[in-house]
């Protein structure tokens, strides 16, 4: 069954006729040539594919592209201002927070997202008071990017990159 | 996956009407468990009806308490400043369960309607009586390190894995269903089913019942909850064993108390011997253990998860203590 959707990715308006059964993933990947998002286990549990969705950090290979129509999405890719690597992914260079790189696109994306929900006062499950301001600190960042898996075990820098973004 | 057709439901009404019309139709939430089976072979429907743009993404004060629309996020119902403040058992639950990532796109009755499962469920080669009525459970007699102890059946071992459901459970919810016949409200521990010789079916809702809202009533003494997850790694993974506890103390006594179990049972299990047994009681450790001991002597644990039994006494004895410590 086919569909017609229009997504906006990084910034542009991207028309796309797929079947029903694609997911966001291979939507952007396989029919829009945005290939940051990586397809890791493609079952929600290893994060390499996660995105912005409407500015919300998700895993794309549990997201039905038809259900997306309409829908503003961010990748890696497209976190990147005039040429110029965002902060995080700046963050990321300056600690080695990565080897083989295959993680990182879909690490970066969840790390934005994940800092955007400590600004808004989220808590988290390592938060020890649910009504009070959140602390940033190295079992928060644990905790909160445990929806991605690095295979390399760069999460020793990974977590320096991210401590290093929230003291700024 | 199959092929299926996608319709974006305009309203409520419409998309019970769209699934009860239609033999395969499924709604559709935020599909984290939905399409992760229907990638697995586990789920066709040939006609998802996307229910997660409907209007039930609010959650609001009413007189009776909370009512949570259907489609209202995880990560959303976990950062909402009355859960926070007066159900914290429920926003633990809600932060102990999947990712930051998946918690973004779950919905509130989605989560309640993930599929109670186990590995073999999810894996199409081997049986499984859930996934294939009378085709045997291979869990039995196989691996069985997440499987229930608690109401189980010989058809059937598998665990209904949510934390948020065994907050709701142990706060009384309620839920509001909206199906071809009309509107109805049900206990939430009425909604799940245990297996008995019809494992296929987890809950007792019919085909096309669409669940609209959750309704949580006060319970000034929840401010004092707690959610005791127990697990294989620290982050990410599904519970061994789960307590949801609510306790209000007159001196050193118990004057209420609510207890709901995880990952020992076919459904959240309302742990109502224990509670029954700790009412009046000496709020001590050692009647926190009988309590326990009490609810479990209806445990038949196999082969696999013999340790559940005094990790779960053990998670509920240290739930209560901690609770007790806060109010002393």
């Amino acid at each position: 069954m086919d569909a017609r959707i229009t997504l906006r990715v990084d910034g542009r308006v991207r028309p796309v006729a797929l079947d029903t059964r694609t997911t966001l993933l291979d939507a952007l990947r396989d029919h829009l040539s945005v290939t940051s998002p990586k397809k890791g286990c493609d079952h929600g549990q290893c994060g390499a594919c996660t995105v912005l969705l409407d500015g919300r950090r998700v895993v794309s290979c549990l997201i039905l592209a038809v259900a997306c129509d309409g829908a503003e999405v961010t990748t890696a890719q497209g976190l990147a201002e005039e040429g110029e690597p965002h902060p995080v992914q700046r963050a990321f260079l300056e600690e080695d927070a990565f080897q083989c790189g295959f993680c990182t696109p879909g690490q970066v994306c969840s790390a934005v997202g994940m800092l955007e929900e400590v600004k808004a006062g989220h808590p988290s499950d390592a938060t020890d008071d649910l009504t009070g301001p959140v602390t940033l600190d190295d079992e928060e960042i644990r905790e909160r990017l445990s929806g991605n898996l690095c295979r390399c075990g760069a999460y020793v820098n990974i977590v320096a990159a991210l401590r290093e973004e929230a003291e700024s | 996956m199959t092929p299926f057709e996608y319709l974006r439901a305009e309203d409520p009404a419409e998309a019970v009407a769209a699934v009860a019309g239609r033999p395969g139709a499924a709604f559709l939430g935020g599909g984290t468990n939905l399409v992760d089976h229907m990638k697995l072979g586990v789920a066709g429907p040939d006609l998802l009806v996307d229910v997660s743009r409907l209007p039930l993404d609010r959650v609001e004060e009413t007189a009776d308490g909370l009512r949570i629309g259907a489609a209202v996020r995880n990560s959303d119902l976990a950062a909402h400043p009355l859960v926070r403040e007066r159900y914290p058992v429920l926003a633990r639950a809600l932060l102990s369960g999947a990712s930051g990532q998946l918690r973004n796109v779950a919905t509130t009755a989605g989560n309640l309607l993930q599929r109670t499962r186990c590995p073999y469920f999810q894996d199409v080669t081997t049986p499984c009586n859930k996934r294939v009525p009378g085709s045997g459970c291979s869990a039995i007699g196989g691996y069985t390190r997440y499987h229930a102890i608690l109401g189980a059946s010989e058809h059937c071992v598998a665990t209904h894995p949510s934390d948020m459901a065994v907050a709701m459970v142990a706060l009384d919810a309620v839920v509001v269903v909206l199906g071809p016949g009309g509107a109805r409200t049900l206990p939430l521990a009425e909604l799940y089913r245990l297996p008995g010789d019809a494992p296929e079916r987890d809950t007792v809702l019919e085909h096309g019942d669409l669940i609209t809202a959750v309704e949580l009533p006060h319970l000034p003494f929840a401010r004092r909850s707690a959610y005791r997850k127990v697990r294989d790694r620290a982050s990410f993974s599904f519970a061994l064993v789960s307590v949801a506890a609510a306790l209000d103390l007159d001196g050193g006594r118990v004057r209420d108390v609510r207890l709901a179990l995880g990952g020992v049972a076919h459904r959240p299990w309302r742990a109502a011997r224990a509670e029954e047994e700790l009412r009046g009681g000496p709020a001590t450790e050692d009647a926190f253990r009988r309590a326990a001991e009490a609810e479990l002597i209806a445990a038949r644990p196999l082969p696999g998860n013999a340790f559940k039994v005094a990790m779960t006494r053990n998670a509920v004895v240290a739930t209560l203590r901690a609770l007790a410590e806060e109010g002393r």
